[in-house]
């Protein structure tokens, strides 16, 4: 009887170790590896080759690829593009977010089509699309010349590529953070006398701050990134011209590999860090971050 | 200084929200406006905020042409059901807002703004939790909270919109009478929206009875409730 007993009260015991949502052991296993070889293959494998072949030789033919001038020169034409496109999209992108998520109006759903134009179409065609505006047989093109100003094959054409690729990152981030966040506390803000440049800056943006930060970084990302349309506009004139991941491809066609993935091992360290620094930035401010999102 | 609402109308859209809703508030009286769900009480209440604008129809509070005022500078205090408080910010914070945002000149001192702080944590019953926020706080704590911020800009007009909704019954009948106290300490005009008539009798001096937009029945509660004029009114008030 007594053994009974205490077989049940095992049997239990055993079962409400389970919970009801929990899965049996080798589904998580089977799923747990899946994610893991397809994380390792897909993502951490090209990594580290880039890594691998960039160092295939040894620190000082890879450090020799990195300090050569038209190295360099593309760096600097890749980090000022990016300095110049992410805080204008920035701007842009709260004030779409703004204006979406916090007043009614005709249009608005064209407006939002319209801000996810750059993920829909390919880079490439937006790229031509200012050549088509721009170039000496479009539009603008022979009276902008007329004029001395080079917007094709110089920095100001890959701005513009630059900043219509990146432009939904922010945008897109906030749109449906500031719509769940509703006017609420913006009409209190009003009602208890805050102007409306009070208002977006000590209630709004402190609610946005999280995924203003998330958006900027994708944005940034993407800007050093970006390839296709900046290829149309830039010209690939060497040391000019080139942002960072057209050098790469420059080298590489030039069979120049060390060349080719020490720049990429740049480019790929460039992006690490900016995870870094958001993961940072979240640790940081994890409890701040908890209460924003609790309420 | 009584505020005059005159055939205010309104509308979303083609639906009607406001047909001509008329009532006079006396300086310092506090009046509910009692209905149904889209009866209009809450839009109403908002265009006196300032938080929604009027299509027809004239309100005046003293002498002031009171549509014609932004929000910001028509000095209501206004309560909301989801107490809309600053969530990153501390209670303090948020209590302190309408007096910080002030221009410099009418601006108070850091330390008569932390005074006056103090002051009306003490008048909500909330003495200490300055440091909170107020995802640290209950429901009824919150809605204090909400209380304490509006009323730290001295309006000249308190707007409750079912302040007490989200609560317990238990947290409600304790605010109630904490919001019949302040309001008698402060002797500031208020309006209270609220769809539950026994909160309404109990707490107003006056009581507007809303049905599609417009006043059926205005006046004291003792009144309206022995005199209902519409058959509407005595069966919302049986229910």
């Amino acid at each position: 009887m007594s053994a009974l007993f205490k077989n049940g009260r095992s049997g239990l015991r055993q079962r409400s170790f389970r919970k009801p949502t929990e899965d049996p052991i080798w589904l998580k296993a089977l799923l747990g590896t899946l994610a893991i070889g397809f994380i390792a293959v897909l993502l951490l494998l090209p990594l580290a080759l880039v890594f691998k072949e960039a160092l295939a030789h040894g620190l000082s033919p890879f450090w020799a690829a990195m300090i050569e001038p038209d190295s360099l020169a593309a760096v600097r034409l890749s980090l000022t593009a990016a300095a110049i496109a992410v805080p204008l999209n920035t701007v842009f992108g709260i004030a779409a977010a703004w204006s979406i998520a916090k007043f009614d109006f005709r249009g608005k759903t064209f407006l939002v089509t319209l801000i996810d134009l750059p993920f829909s179409v390919s880079p490439v065609v937006s790229g031509l699309i200012y050549v088509l505006v721009f170039g000496m047989q479009g539009w603008l093109g022979p009276s902008l010349a007329d004029h001395n100003i080079h917007i094709l094959f110089a920095l100001p054409g890959i701005v513009l590529a630059t900043i219509f690729v990146t432009f939904p990152f922010v945008a897109r981030e906030l749109i449906p953070l500031m719509t769940d966040q509703g006017r609420d506390e913006e009409e209190a803000a009003a009602t208890l006398g805050a102007t409306g440049f009070q208002t977006f800056l000590r209630v709004t943006l402190p609610n946005i701050k999280w995924g203003l930060l998330y958006g900027v970084l994708l944005c940034n990302a993407r800007a050093l990134g970006e390839f296709g349309a900046v290829s149309v506009v830039s010209g690939h004139i060497r040391g000019v011209t080139n942002t960072m991941p057209l050098h790469v491809e420059l080298l590489y066609n030039n069979y120049d590999y060390v060349g080719a993935f020490a720049v990429a091992a740049l480019l790929a360290m460039l992006a690490l860090v900016t995870l870094v620094l958001k993961t940072l930035l979240e640790w940081r401010y994890a409890d701040e971050l908890a209460a924003s999102h609790r309420h | 200084m009584s505020l005059t609402v005159d055939s205010v109308s309104k509308k979303f859209g083609r639906f009607p929200a406001l047909n001509g809703a008329s009532f006079v508030a006396p300086q310092g009286g506090f009046v509910s406006l009692l209905g149904p769900s889209g009866s209009g009480k809450t839009t109403l209440l908002r265009i006196l905020g300032g938080l929604e604008f009027a299509d027809g129809g004239s309100v005046r509070f003293a002498d002031l042409n009171w549509l014609d005022m932004p929000a910001r500078t028509r000095n209501a205090g206004f309560v909301f059901q989801q107490y809309a408080l600053f969530k990153h910010m501390t209670v303090a914070d948020n209590i302190a807002f309408g007096l910080r945002v002030r221009p410099r000149h009418k601006r108070p001192s850091k330390g008569d703004i932390q005074n006056r702080v103090k002051q009306l944590l003490d008048l909500v019953q909330l003495p200490g939790l300055d440091a909170r926020y107020p995802s640290q706080l209950s429901g009824g704590q919150r809605q204090r909270v909400a209380l304490a911020r509006a009323l730290a800009i001295e309006p000249r007009m308190l707007l409750l919109d079912e302040p007490f909704g989200a609560l317990d019954a238990k947290v409600r009948k304790e605010l109630r009478a904490d919001l019949r106290r302040i309001h008698d300490h402060a002797g500031v005009t208020t309006i209270f929206v609220t769809h539950d008539q026994e909160e309404a009798f109990a707490v107003a001096d006056l009581v507007a009875v809303m049905k599609d937009g417009r006043i059926e029945q205005y006046g004291t509660p003792a009144e309206v409730r022995r005199n209902p004029r519409t058959a509407f009114v005595s069966e919302f008030l049986s229910a």
